[in-house]
């Protein structure tokens, strides 16, 4: 479903970001993804999503290969993924629901499909209550949950979550990470970048750490030699 | 289109001031491009009106039958380059001289002036080079005295509209490019102003073709705001000039729809250079 073959990618000014990775995600599971900063996580996910190409290698997800995708491949694969930041990423100007059905908007959803769906994964997110109020009357948890229904609203077979809880207390930490267990559990695959090695301890998804651009760990593979566990 | 239409329409509700500099800015730009216009159209009429009066006089010699002269004005009126041939007898000329004259009237009391065939020529044929060749075929008719045609002038005044014609070129063209930078760098603030809307229309699987329609449409809209407001500036202007200045004449109804057409053009182009830009940038 989700494949890198052999990528790395480099940048002109600030050097290789990606070494050599080959992995591959499945059908329903739940990744996480760690690793310091600037060891890759986020440059692996934009592959993921292709907004950034491979400077060699290949990924390919949901049949959509980086060597030959088209903008409008790239559109299409997207309208299959829901992606989620640490920084929430909402539209200030436009309510919770306008935010939500953005997503259905942008592909040309009729008003009717739009009101039904939004409604539906507001209640799934928790905020269905809150649909009117704008951005900045939410808390960063509750903003989180909103992206996260955006996110969900065209029904994804994935959710890229690039430190989703990065800016959020312990309690609403909580709340995100069960949320996403809740979707995963509805057969959704997760992948989830985080620094938050409790929550990687206390829960037993695959886990791959990645440290200079290359993985160092990968808890679905056999230990390799001079690898550690996170 | 309606979902356009909407974005637009909240665009220029939610940023009215930045609209408003856009529209301003185009208008503006537009309306300096009306101005030079304006002065190019006045100059080229004054010049148009000049070459009017290009004239090929040939003065019949003394003693000419009026039929001699008769048959003579037929063939140089059928001559391909030729609008008239008048006859002019020399009543008619002392007549002619004494009214364009008025204050030298006493002088022409009692004089002979030579009778003549006043030779008009089409539009686009009086270019110096032609109105010599009209001119030299004249004069080769047996009792034509002498022929006039103020070679000088005529080549001055030549001189002078293909000056006007290429410094017009030259700088209209100019004045569209700046025109065009100006109204691209308006066009790219408003894109800029809703850079994180468009990387989260392009995250959730907008297709670059629909992240740009809005902005198209907007550009043409504040194009055509804007040229109807220099129109307007331009109206304006042209009419304090007549009252204080010079008499001057204003834009065909053509041009007008012109000039309007231009400005959502730019707008257009603008929007989608801008927005283009953004585009592969992000």
């Amino acid at each position: 479903m989700i494949r890198f073959t052999r990528v790395s990618k480099s940048y002109p000014k600030t050097g290789t970001a990606v070494h050599d990775v080959s992995l591959q995600v499945n059908k329903g599971e739940f990744v996480f993804l760690t690793g310091a900063s600037g060891a890759g996580k986020s440059t692996l996910l934009k592959m993921i999503y292709m907004e950034e190409r491979p400077t060699t290698g290949e990924v390919r997800v949901a049949g959509t290969s980086s060597v030959n995708a088209t903008s409008r491949d790239v559109a299409k694969l997207r309208r299959k993924l829901g992606i989620v930041f640490q920084d929430f990423r909402l539209l200030e100007h436009r309510t919770i629901e306008q935010n939500v059905g953005f997503a259905l908007e942008v592909i040309g959803a009729s008003a009717a499909v739009i009101g039904g769906k939004v409604a539906r994964v507001l209640t799934q997110v928790g905020l269905a209550a809150k649909g009117r109020a704008l951005p900045r009357e939410l808390s960063g948890g509750e903003q989180q949950r909103a992206a996260i229904a955006r996110a969900l609203v065209n029904d994804p077979f994935a959710l890229i979550a690039d430190e989703p809880t990065g800016n959020l207390d312990d309690r609403a930490t909580r709340g995100i990470f069960q949320l996403l267990r809740e979707i995963n559990a509805q057969g959704t695959s997760i992948i989830m970048a985080t620094h938050n090695l409790e929550l990687i301890r206390r829960n037993e998804f695959r886990t791959i750490e990645m440290a200079r651009g290359q993985v160092v760990f990968d808890s679905a593979e056999p230990a390799l030699p001079g690898t550690r566990t996170p | 289109m309606s979902r356009a239409i909407r974005d637009v329409l909240d665009d220029l509700r939610r940023t009215p001031l930045l609209s408003a500099l856009s529209v301003t800015t185009i208008a503006f730009s537009l309306f300096a491009l009306g101005l030079f216009g304006l002065v190019a159209l006045n100059i080229r009429q004054a010049l148009d009106k000049l070459e009017d009066r290009v004239e090929i006089r040939a003065f019949v010699a003394p003693g000419t039958t009026p039929e001699d002269v008769g048959q003579a004005a037929g063939d140089v009126a059928s001559f391909p380059e030729v609008q008239s041939a008048t006859i002019v007898t020399p009543e008619m000329a002392l007549k002619r001289a004494q009214s364009e004259l008025g204050e030298f009237r006493d002088v022409f009391e009692g004089a002979v002036l030579p009778g003549s065939i006043d030779v008009r020529l089409k539009p686009g044929q009086r270019d110096p080079a032609t109105v010599k060749k009209v001119a030299e075929r004249v004069k080769t008719f047996s009792f034509v005295d002498d022929v006039r045609y103020g070679e000088e002038w005529i080549e001055k005044l030549y001189r002078l509209r293909n000056i006007a014609g290429i410094a017009g070129l030259v700088l209209g063209f100019a004045f569209a490019i700046v025109s065009v930078i100006i109204i691209g760098a308006t066009i790219r603030m408003a894109v800029l102003a809703r850079s994180r809307e468009i990387s989260i229309m392009r995250l959730v699987g907008a297709t670059d073709s629909y992240i740009r329609r809005p902005f198209l449409l907007e550009g043409f809209a504040k194009g055509v705001m804007g040229g109807l407001l220099a129109l307007v500036l331009t109206w304006v202007a042209q009419t304090l000039i007549n009252r204080y200045v010079i008499e001057t004449v204003f834009f065909t109804t053509q041009v007008a729809v012109l000039g309007l057409l231009f400005g959502a053009l730019i707008g257009l182009l603008g929007s989608a250079v801008s927005v283009g830009r953004h585009l592969r940038r992000v």
